[in-house]
């Protein structure tokens, strides 16, 4: 039933000859909870201005920032930036409150990429996918489990899911780019 | 599907986002000691089961997690309008006549 290896090895995961879907390597997450006027503090100690508007975006380096709520963001760097990145916001934590918590394990991450790869997460996302610009994000449901869409292109995007969800997520979209592909090569017109 | 704007993002988006949290503007007492049982139960069953626009709580559950208030007409579904938690509750009359 399930589409992924137990230990989650990254690599393809379904492909419909017009969308793949591909596990993500491992990646350093982190969610930031801070009030609005600790904004300029905490950039300065990210490196990173934080996004102050709900689905925007800001990176450099290794360090994405995705602004998910009025107070909240969330944080990708690579493994081996995280203790820097920990170690930089606790320095600053008596000039700004906030919390920042490690979920790098409670998440895994797919691409979803091809110009079929907005209407293979129709299958399970009420938003219109239209309305999120290319290099936006937003936190959303992909048939009823919460994710964070990252839309890195037109015909790109990225979705972040607990890994409990993952199989049901992943079982879901193999299924739609099995049905993809089946209208591609014309097997559907065939069906009674 | 009900779309409903959230204050919040600024955005209007399918309920399925969100989640219904009961009626608003209704305050925790400060002193529940001092209460009679009978105040204390109004306070936490006691509602106005509104038939027409009703004051009520939503949260944008999948999105920016925050609760924010709504007025909804309970006999058309309709949204009237949607404000931030804390914002005060809004003229009736005004908003029925903008609705029209
Ligand atoms: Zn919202």
């Amino acid at each position: 039933m399930t589409a992924l290896t137990p230990d989650f090895t990254p690599g393809p995961l379904a492909e419909s000859g017009a969308v793949s879907v591909s596990l993500l390597a491992p990646t350093g997450r982190f969610s930031l909870r801070a009030r609005a006027t600790d904004m300029p503090v905490l950039s300065k100690a990210v490196g990173v201005d934080l996004p102050a508007k709900i689905g925007a975006r800001a990176n450099i380096g290794t360090v994405e920032i995705l602004c998910l709520g009025p107070d909240e963001w969330h944080v990708l760097v690579a493994e081996t930036d995280a203790p820097r990145l920990v170690e930089r916001c606790a320095s600053v934590y008596a000039d700004a409150p906030h919390s920042l918590t490690d979920i790098s394990d409670r998440e895994v991450s797919v691409r979803i990429e091809g110009p079929e790869a907005a209407e293979l997460l129709t299958l399970g996302c009420p938003r219109d996918l239209d309305r999120i610009a290319e290099g936006e994000g937003r936190r959303t449901l992909m048939d009823g489990a919460t994710v964070v869409l990252w839309r890195d292109g037109k015909d790109s995007f990225r979705l972040d899911m607990w890994r409990s969800f993952a199989p049901h997520v992943v079982a879901l979209l193999e299924t739609g780019c099995a049905e993809l592909a089946a209208e591609q090569s014309g097997l559907a017109n065939r069906r009674p | 599907m009900l779309l409903v704007h959230c204050p919040y993002c600024e955005e209007t988006l399918p309920e399925l986002e969100f989640a219904y949290a009961g009626e608003a503007h209704i305050a925790r007492p400060a002193e529940p000691s001092a209460m009679s049982d009978e105040e204390w139960r109004d306070y936490l069953f006691i509602r106005s089961n509104a038939r027409g626009p009703h004051f009520e709580r939503w949260r944008h559950l999948h999105g920016c997690g925050r609760f924010f208030n709504a007025v909804r007409d309970t006999v058309t579904d309709r949204f009237l309008i949607t404000y931030k938690a804390g914002e005060p509750r809004p003229d009736l009359s005004s908003l029925k006549e903008a609705a029209e």
